[in-house]
């Protein structure tokens, strides 16, 4: 008996060991990643103080590249690894209902002209029109994964079937164009600011979500149902909701998302703004060894993880691999992460640890 | 083959699993043309048993000897076992609701191809008629009444040839009306020289069909008996442990709970009825007082209990609060209104596995204080620090995550959990089961102490020694029904038994 | 007295309504539901419907989805899935067409490759899903991405196969007899279908009568139905579930080929949603996420009315481009939330 308890702590210290490994593996990745574009070509991190057609002083270079378009993957990281702890399961509509946020934010900016002179409502207005929209939407998703109980991919297989339809359907198919010079500054530079826009209000949403992790119960609520739903509800707690509200968080980040996509092109692309985005979003979470089945999860290490994916992507294409080239590769590198986490291997690979163990202790 | 010798042997069956040893050197004979009944009280040993007979994965035996028709027989598999004429019917239907009734009597033993259907259907129909099971071969599974479905899965069995049958608690979810079909499906089986293992809880059925019982307690072989030898009292006492001289006078260790005539109860209930299969029943529990539902598992007592916590869907009843009438639908109306559950199953509805020891510590209070009001790292810490002393509960930290404690320190947090909240009202279902002896006792010492403060107390468990010598009133139950409620003098083994068995004396 | 007769009537049609199989209930709505949408389209909208030649263009147009449908119904039935089937298509049009333009290969070889790439899809695919029990969507969505990126790393840009045996082929008609028409210059028209029906056609056949009368395919439904029963009653789930994806992946390839036989070029952006309609046709034409209930000839069915809907949506007016997908998606919903309700009623 007295030996049984000794061994206890021990295995608790493994358990704190693996969590601190957590954040250790995007590190790692992204260690990795560095040192290898640091052999092959210096020149990668190489930043140069350029200016813009309008005269803003701005940085450039792949390491600025990672920054701006890596933000973009992060928000959405935020909320991905809120619903994949709460549902165990994963979002695959965000691409979709990005193009529809940025689709409900020029309509309200443009009105009924697609090409107006000024703006027909304040940015901060329309923004706010496409967080209600987008949060609607997630809630839509929430409903059918969390009462329906539809599993989370096939769930959200509807709209991400219809995103980009009922975006194109918002504005008529037409392409609204805003001139205005300041809408631009979100996806791009803040004039006297060089380093780019998307990474401050990447910045800002993990401001606060750390905030709200830290001044409510969200993370305590979202892990002991995603990690025991009949225990939770049992503590007084709302499974449902709750599954319900992670997907309207994600909604949330979409409309920032959606924000920050219109405003780099002052217009829209139906088919072509946020595709495939769900699959970095994702693979974020992976990376930042999240369980893709839910439970606990740790944020810093999913938008590391967010970066570390962009980052790949950026030096997939120095190396001149084609854009639609490109999920070949982030493929491989889905199946090898889940390969290695999935249990039946882990199982199989600590059985042949152990015969290994003993036949040397033989 | 004469009718004494056995068709089954089993000999010093071994069987661990890490810090658990389930069987300890049982020994179980099966004759051919008997009905065989395997009891026990949960953690017994009867399913881990059953599942080494049927060669479920993860149960292969560490040590012993099984042998069929006094050949050695090696089973590895449930194919395996099917082999070699050893077919199981569980609680839970092990068919395929979405096929046919022919389709689950053939599926996964033909050896063809190609299905041919009308023959199939035709074998199926002589079947079904000869054993009189009220089915036709092409009805779908799932539109058959769960009796029906259970009498199918004999069939398949039967037809397989089988020597051995195992009815793994077949009758758990079946009125009396279908327990009397399946009795007399069992009876024409044992004509024809089937042998028949028959687990159950219910002792009405086991003295109702059974030629023998074999009965086991903590994983150890208690003994093999006639049915006739073995009366009711008999067998509860051999199931729980204790010898029937023994037990007889033994006296409560807790002084009777004195009602005083102008109290208002803690919590009432009138005619409470959950979604859960038990009929309605009234409650009540005073200021102080520790009472506890007894009865064999199966009888409804976890049932009852949840009903009151609005674990299960309450379908009817009213329930009162200090005299005052309030509405429980969801645990957490229970729990505003000073009501806490520790539930039976830890792992299922107790643990949040993965997350820390003080995570789980401060869940329930943290929900009640809100979304928006999260306990400081300080206060969280502080709980946690306190508790762990308070119960000493053995944790490396309060970070280690829970599901790496010992079954006795996770039952400890769950407690602790509950405590933190301060409840005037404490349900416990099972907190000793599957923890060691001093835990045990400190459970047990820890509800006393409580209810002297004024806390009231409900407290399950399958052991009676704990129930005697924590509660001043006991409400037995069997078949889903209160059917007594001890208290005083009444309070003995021998009554409690008597209660609990039912029937003649 | 008249009244009464008529209960126990309706009660006798409620009690056969009870005990149908899943399965054929769901057909038999799905059924309903499509001769209800053709005729109606016939009667009211008219001209576009009333020859047997739009019908049959229907099959034209649809021969690969039916295919693709085929084997996604199958892995439904063993409660996966697989979305890689629209990025295998696009990658067997295209390592086809560069095979037989660029190399001046032939047309045999041609459908050799599109099966070897399907049935390597399918190895791997069910290798991950049967054996190392990950997720199959995951495994599948990465399918798809791998398929939809080497399409690109084949070859970039899209373009018409001008290999002259292939041309014959992909024009080859097959006259229906007696289902021609009169056209406006009074001259009759002979009905006919191209080679890709007749195959799908032949595989509904092959894989109705698997499922319907093979041990294989009463496994299917077994192991969808419930996998700890199936392998409680001796059935080799893992192997099953294999073999389902494996299947899956084959009829990838060959509805690629059909697909490609159709478009006649090789495209990154062909087949572009196709495992979404695939899904949708599947889950139209009766057969369940969750496992066990399914049908071919209703995910044929599925496949129609999901194309005549979309017919009907544009010759009633709305013919912009994103009512398709909205459609497509509602009906998607209604047919999800309609099982989910089934299903929660049934477990009462």
């Amino acid at each position: 008996m007295g030996t049984k308890e000794l061994k206890k702590p021990v295995g608790g210290n493994n358990f704190t060991k693996i969590f601190k490994n957590q954040i250790f593996i995007p590190l790692a990745a992204l260690l990795l990643l560095a040192l290898f574009n640091l052999i092959a070509d210096p020149e990668f991190f190489k930043i140069t103080l350029g200016y813009n057609s309008a005269g803003n002083p701005i940085l450039s270079g792949y390491l600025m590249t990672i920054l701006d378009s890596g933000s973009e993957v992060a928000i959405l990281a935020i909320g991905m690894t809120l619903v994949t702890a709460a549902s165990g399961g994963q979002d695959i509509s965000v691409g979709a209902a990005v193009a529809i946020a940025g689709s409900v934010l020029l309509r309200v900016l443009c009105g009924q002209d697609t090409r107006p002179e000024t703006l027909q409502a304040p940015i901060i207005v329309a923004f706010l029109v496409s967080c209600i929209v987008a949060m609607l939407f997630g809630a839509f998703n929430g409903v059918l994964v969390a009462y329906f109980r539809i599993q989370p991919m096939v769930a959200t297989l509807i709209l991400y079937t219809a995103g980009r339809s009922i975006a194109a359907w918002i504005n008529n198919n037409e392409l609204p164009i805003v001139s205005d010079a300041s809408f631009g500054y979100f996806g791009g530079f803040i004039p006297g600011i060089p380093i780019p826009t998307p990474f401050f209000i990447a910045l800002a949403c993990m401001i606060i979500i750390g905030l709200v992790l830290k001044f409510t119960n969200l993370r305590l609520y979202t892990q002991a149902v995603g990690i025991n739903e009949s225990s939770s509800k049992l503590n007084g707690l709302n499974p449902q909701l709750i599954k319900v509200i992670s997907f309207v968080i994600l909604g949330l980040c979409v409309a920032v998302v959606g924000l920050i996509k219109v405003s780099r092109v002052s217009s829209i692309n139906y088919s072509v703004i946020a595709k495939d985005i769900e699959m970095d979003a994702i693979l974020a979470v992976a990376l930042g060894g999240n369980a893709l089945g839910g439970g606990k999860f740790n944020m810093t290490a999913s938008v590391i993880g967010a970066y570390v994916i962009q980052f790949l992507t950026t030096t997939l294409f120095k190396f001149n691999v084609q854009s639609n080239a490109l999920p070949a590769y982030k493929a491989v590198v889905v199946i090898i992460l889940v390969v290695i986490s999935a249990p039946v291997v882990r199982e199989r690979f600590s059985s042949a640890m152990k015969k290994l163990k003993t036949k040397e202790a033989v | 083959m004469g009718k004494e010798s056995a068709l089954l042997e089993m000999r010093n069956i071994h069987k661990s699993f890490p810090g658990v040893r389930a069987l300890q050197g049982v020994d179980f004979t099966l004759r051919a043309g008997e009905i065989h009944a395997l009891m026990g009280e949960n953690g017994a040993g009867k399913s881990t048993l059953i599942k080494v007979l049927t060669g479920v994965s993860g149960y292969v035996k560490d040590e012993g000897t099984i042998s069929l028709e006094g050949k050695a027989a090696s089973i590895r598999s449930p194919q395996d076992a099917q082999k070699v004429g050893i077919s199981t019917v569980y609680q839970e239907i092990t068919l395929c609701p979405n096929l046919s009734v022919a389709e689950n009597m053939y599926i996964g033993r033909t050896k063809s191809v190609y299905q041919n259907w009308k023959k199939m259907n035709t074998d199926t129909e002589k079947i079904l008629q000869s054993l009189e099971i009220p089915a036709t071969a092409t009805q779908q599974l799932e539109s058959c009444s769960i009796a029906v479905q259970q009498m199918i899965a004999i069939a398949r069995a039967v037809d397989m040839d089988c020597k051995v049958l195992i009815l793994d608690e077949p009758t758990s979810s079946l009125d009396e009306q279908e327990v009397a079909k399946l009795f007399k499906l069992m009876r024409d089986l044992k004509k024809r020289g089937v042998g028949i293992i028959f687990v159950t809880h219910f002792l009405d059925q086991v003295y109702e069909v059974c030629d023998r019982i074999t009965v086991m307690r903590d994983g150890k072989l208690v003994g093999e008996y006639e049915i006739k030898d073995l009366p009711r009292v008999k067998l509860v006492s051999a199931m729980l442990g204790k010898e029937l001289d023994d037990m007889a006078d033994i006296q409560s260790e807790q002084k009777a709970f004195e009602r005083k005539k102008d109290m208002v109860p803690v919590f009432e209930a009138e005619g409470l009825v959950s979604d859960a299969g038990i009929k309605p029943f009234n409650f009540h529990i005073d200021k102080g007082e520790v009472n506890g539902f007894t009865g064999l598992l199966g009888s409804g007592r976890s049932e009852s209990v949840r009903a009151i916590f609005g674990a299960d869907r309450v379908l009817g009843g009213k329930v009162k609060k200090d005299g005052k009438e309030i509405k429980i639908s969801k645990p957490i109306d229970a729990m505003r209104n000073g009501i806490a559950y520790l539930p039976e199953d830890r792992k299922i509805d107790g643990i949040v596995g993965d997350l820390s020891v003080r995570d789980n510590l401060i869940l329930a209070q943290q929900v009640l204080k809100g979304f928006f009001k999260p306990f400081s790292k300080a206060e969280a810490n502080k709980f946690a620090d306190e508790y762990i002393k308070l119960l000493s509960i053995k944790t490396a930290s309060a970070d280690t995550p829970i599901k790496s404690l010992s079954g006795g320190n996770q039952q400890k947090v769950i407690l602790a959990r509950w405590l933190l909240t301060h409840p005037d009202y404490l349900i416990l279902d099972e907190p000793t089961r599957g923890i060691d002896v001093g835990t045990k006792v400190d459970i047990q010492k820890l509800v006393l102490k409580l209810a002297s403060e004024g806390m009231s107390v409900t407290f399950i468990s399958s052991e009676m020694d704990e129930m005697l010598r924590t509660c001043s009133r006991l409400i037995v139950m069997r078949d889903r029904k209160v059917v007594g409620e001890l208290s005083g003098d009444e309070l003995n083994q021998t009554t409690i038994m008597n209660t609990i068995a039912g029937g003649d004396r | 007295m008249s009244s009464k007769s008529k209960t126990s009537a309706s009660g006798g049609f409620g009690a056969k309504f009870k005990n149908m199989s899943d399965t054929n209930l769901l057909l038999t709505i799905t059924v309903v539901v499509f001769l209800l949408m053709y005729v109606g389209a016939v009667v009211f909208l008219g001209s576009g419907f009333r020859k047997p030649q739009a019908f049959f263009n229907i099959l034209n147009d649809q021969a690969a989805l039916i295919i693709l449908s085929c084997g996604m119904s199958l892995v439904m039935i063993t409660r996966g899935i697989d979305i890689s089937v629209g990025g295998v298509t696009a990658l067997v049009s295209m390592c086809c067409a560069v095979y037989l333009d660029f190399h001046n290969g032939n047309v045999f070889m041609a459908i050799v490759i599109a099966l070897a790439i399907g049935l390597g899809f399918g190895l791997v695919q069910g290798y991950l899903v049967a054996y190392l029990e990950i997720q199959p969507f995951i495994v599948t969505l990465a399918g798809m991405f791998f398929a939809r990126g080497m399409t690109t790393i084949v070859n970039t840009n899209p373009f018409n196969v001008e290999n002259e045996a292939f041309v014959a082929l992909k024009g080859t008609r097959v006259i229906v007899p007696g289902m021609g028409s009169v056209n406006r210059l009074g001259k009759y028209v002979n009905a006919y279908v191209e080679i890709g029906v007749i195959v799908a056609l032949i595989i509904v056949v092959i894989l109705f009568c698997m499922l319907k009368w093979t041990k294989l395919g009463r496994q299917f439904y077994a192991v969808g139905g419930n996998e700890q029963s199936a392998m409680m009653l001796g059935i080799n789930v893992k192997r099953t579930k294999f073999i389902a994806h494996l299947l899956c992946g084959l009829l990838a390839g060959i509805g690629g080929f059909v697909y490609f036989m159709h478009v006649g070029s090789g495209s990154p952006s062909h087949a572009s949603g196709a495992e979404m309609n695939a899904i949708a046709s599947s889950i139209i034409g009766g057969t369940m996420l969750t496992g066990g209930v399914g049908n071919i000839f209703g995910t044929f069915v599925g496949v129609l009315s999901l194309s005549t809907i979309k017919n009907i949506v544009s010759s009633v007016g709305l013919d912009e481009a994103w009512w398709t997908g909205i459609t497509i998606a509602v009906m998607l919903c209604l047919f999800l939330v309609i099982q989910s309700v089934v299903l929660s009623r049934k477990k009462k």
